[in-house]
């Protein structure tokens, strides 16, 4: 019959005796649980963030840009030829069937002024479908419509950004402000988004109709020109077919022979950023990986102490033996003793891997997750190392002969 | 398994331990050594006996096999009644646990450990409750006179109060057979008294069977049947009239 609580007590005993030795052996073990914890933490940490980009750009997304030109020979960088026109956007939304929406876009800096405040701030041109195309809710009012595209409206719907700066705690759906001194109504305000991929304020924005932005803001040479256009296509799986729609349909409109290049770029936005989500994952996994070696470091340190012990114990086993304890109770009290160094340790190793983590994600700036799932698995997994690591030498103690047990000196 | 070992068939006319033919044979590679012969032997309950020779005689390997301890290499082992030859190693480790005490020269007491805690191992390895382990240990040790020292560790102890906490361990759990190898070995004449004193009373107030192994003819005249042994052969076993 085996007494697992006094074994418990036996066990623990034991590794107070040897504080030092318990203390550098559970280092180990330490190190190892805490290593596993921050690496994931950081990893997981990466993912998150990339995770909410895709979603704060919006979902699906492809970018078609008006095409490079090619002045004497240099190829300029694309968005400098002005290619892409208001009835491109709207034949793409309606013959591309991999396609859900289009929002066609025009942009520039403004200044912007409300009563004594003024902002200086990107004013887009775009439709009603900008808000589908870019997951975009609205906090308050109501998003303009299609009329007011048609008829190239007065309206603006601004972002976060611009009622902190020159609203403070006005409500500014209905009120006034003035766009390169063009009067416009704030119809609506967007959620905020935070930061955009490359660290920009995605809510110092404001959204005006498109025809608003081209005959009133930002008028070129170009009648009916926007610089690009923002396409949700249906699913994930239809960017690929929505981008070979796309680029077949703009060649056809723009009367592209064969040999010609395109006079238009097609990027596909949410495919890169899985991308580098996808390398964050296999990085992250990669310093779990690197981690937990130091993990399988700390469980041969926990049964190379616990090897040294079997034998330095070798007569205490013997007695036990004599008055009566069986394999079992000699082998349960080894494995105790490990599971419990193991354990203690990576209970230790948890505490300090967040510690790190936190410290870490202050140094950085990076938002750190400590997620529960590396806590339980760096937990289970120090409980495995001792009972891995232990059997071992409990085993061999279990073994002892204890005639020859008793006589050791 | 347990009812087994525990409720053997009890005749009257059964001896505590019989042993019929027992020898054992080391083997060191292609070299046999024999350290005990063929031997015969009988003990009753209550009997008090000490087994007497020269180093390497063979009395400790009877004694080993006797305890429980080893298996002998040939020959029957009945204890109670109970064929213990050809029981595994936790049935052995069973049967030490409730039929056997051992005593050694070297007290082999668990150092750090305070002495309640020694003698109530035994006890630990037989499931028994904390409470009631306490309980017993406590009486075990108040009849060996050690009563106000359970918490002293053996460090703390002298010679003969530590030779004192291992007879209580032997005593703990009720065992009807004590083993004492070389018991006063390592203690003076005086405390070797004393600690022989203590035998004498368990075996004649509680009817304990005593073999103890010794090689003074001084401790071996506190028993009633001296066995000798040479070269692994009983030499002679007889009983002493005066005890």
């Amino acid at each position: 019959m085996i007494n697992i609580p006094s074994t418990f007590r036996i066990s623990l005993r034991a590794l107070r005796v040897n504080k030092m030795r318990s203390g550098l052996t559970m280092l180990g073990m330490i190190i190892g649980v805490g290593a596993v914890i921050a690496m994931l933490a950081v990893g997981t940490g990466a993912r998150q963030k990339i995770s909410e980009q895709i979603a704060s750009i919006g979902s699906n997304l492809l970018m078609v840009l008006s095409g490079a030109s090619t002045s004497g020979g240099i190829r300029m960088g694309a968005g400098t030829q002005p290619t892409l026109t208001l009835s491109d956007a709207e034949a793409v939304e309606k013959e591309c069937p991999s396609v859900q929406a289009v929002a066609p876009i025009l942009g520039g800096t403004a200044q912007v002024v409300y009563g004594n405040q003024n902002w200086s701030t990107g004013v887009t041109g775009t439709s009603p479908n900008v808000l589908i195309v870019r997951d975009w809710k609205l906090s308050s009012g109501r998003p303009f419509s299609d009329d007011d595209v048609k008829s190239a409206t007065k309206v603006c719907l601004i972002g976060q950004t611009i009622v902190d700066n020159l609203f403070g705690s006005i409500d500014p759906v209905g009120q006034v402000i003035r766009i390169k001194k063009i009067p416009f109504t704030v119809v609506g305000v967007l959620e905020a988004k935070g930061q955009s991929p490359n660290g920009q304020d995605q809510d110092d924005t404001i959204f005006v109709p498109i025809t608003t932005a081209q005959k009133k803001l930002f008028g070129t040479a170009f009648p009916g020109m926007i610089r690009l256009m923002s396409v949700k296509a249906r699913s994930a799986e239809d960017l690929v077919k929505a981008e070979k729609e796309i680029t077949e349909l703009l060649r056809q409109r723009h009367r592209l022979s064969t040999k010609q290049e395109n006079d238009f770029t097609v990027r596909n936005l949410t495919q890169m950023l899985q991308t580098a989500e996808q390398s964050t994952k296999v990085m992250t996994i990669l310093l779990g990986a690197i981690a937990s070696v130091s993990l399988v470091v700390g469980g041969i340190g926990i049964m190379n102490i616990m090897l040294v012990s079997v034998t330095e114990r070798t007569r205490e086993i013997g007695i036990r033996m004599a008055v009566g304890a069986k394999t079992w109770d000699i082998r349960l009290q080894f494995i105790i003793e490990a599971l419990t160094l193991s354990m203690i340790g990576g209970v230790i190793g948890i505490i300090c891997g967040i510690t790190v983590s936190r410290v870490l994600s202050n140094l950085a700036g990076w938002s750190i997750v400590v997620s529960p799932f590396s806590v339980f698995l760096s937990f289970g997994f120090s409980g495995l190392v001792g009972i891995f690591f232990g059997f071992y030498p409990a085993y061999k103690a279990s073994l002892l002969d204890p005639i020859e047990a008793l006589r050791y000196e | 398994m347990k009812s087994r070992l525990l409720q053997p068939p009890r005749c009257s006319d059964m001896s505590l331990v019989e042993a019929q033919g027992i020898s054992k044979t080391y083997t060191f590679g292609e070299v046999e050594v024999r350290a005990l012969c063929p031997t015969t032997l009988t003990i009753e309950e209550g009997e008090f006996i000490a087994v007497m020779g020269p180093s390497g005689s063979g009395k400790s390997t009877l004694m080993n096999i006797l305890g429980c301890l080893d298996k002998p290499t040939t020959g029957k082992y009945l204890l109670s009644g109970v064929d213990v030859g050809g029981l595994s190693r936790d049935e052995r480790a069973e049967i030490r646990n409730r039929k056997i005490g051992f005593v050694f020269q070297g007290f082999n007491l668990l150092s750090r450990t305070a002495a309640i805690e020694n003698v109530e191992l035994p006890l630990l390895y037989n499931g028994v409750p904390a409470e009631e382990r306490r309980q017993k240990a406590m009486a075990a040790l108040k009849k060996v006179g050690l009563e106000g020292r359970e918490h002293h560790h053996p460090n703390q102890l002298s010679g003969g109060q530590q030779q004192r906490v291992a007879i209580a361990r032997a005593l703990v759990n009720n065992a009807p057979l004590i083993f004492a190898d070389e018991p006063t070995g390592n203690l003076d004449t005086k405390t070797s008294a004393e600690i022989m004193d203590l035998f004498v009373q368990l075996n004649t107030e509680a009817s304990i069977t005593v073999m103890l192994v010794t090689h003074e003819p001084d401790i071996a005249a506190y028993s009633r049947r001296i066995i000798r042994f040479l070269d692994g052969c009983i030499v002679s076993d007889e009983a002493r009239s005066n005890a």
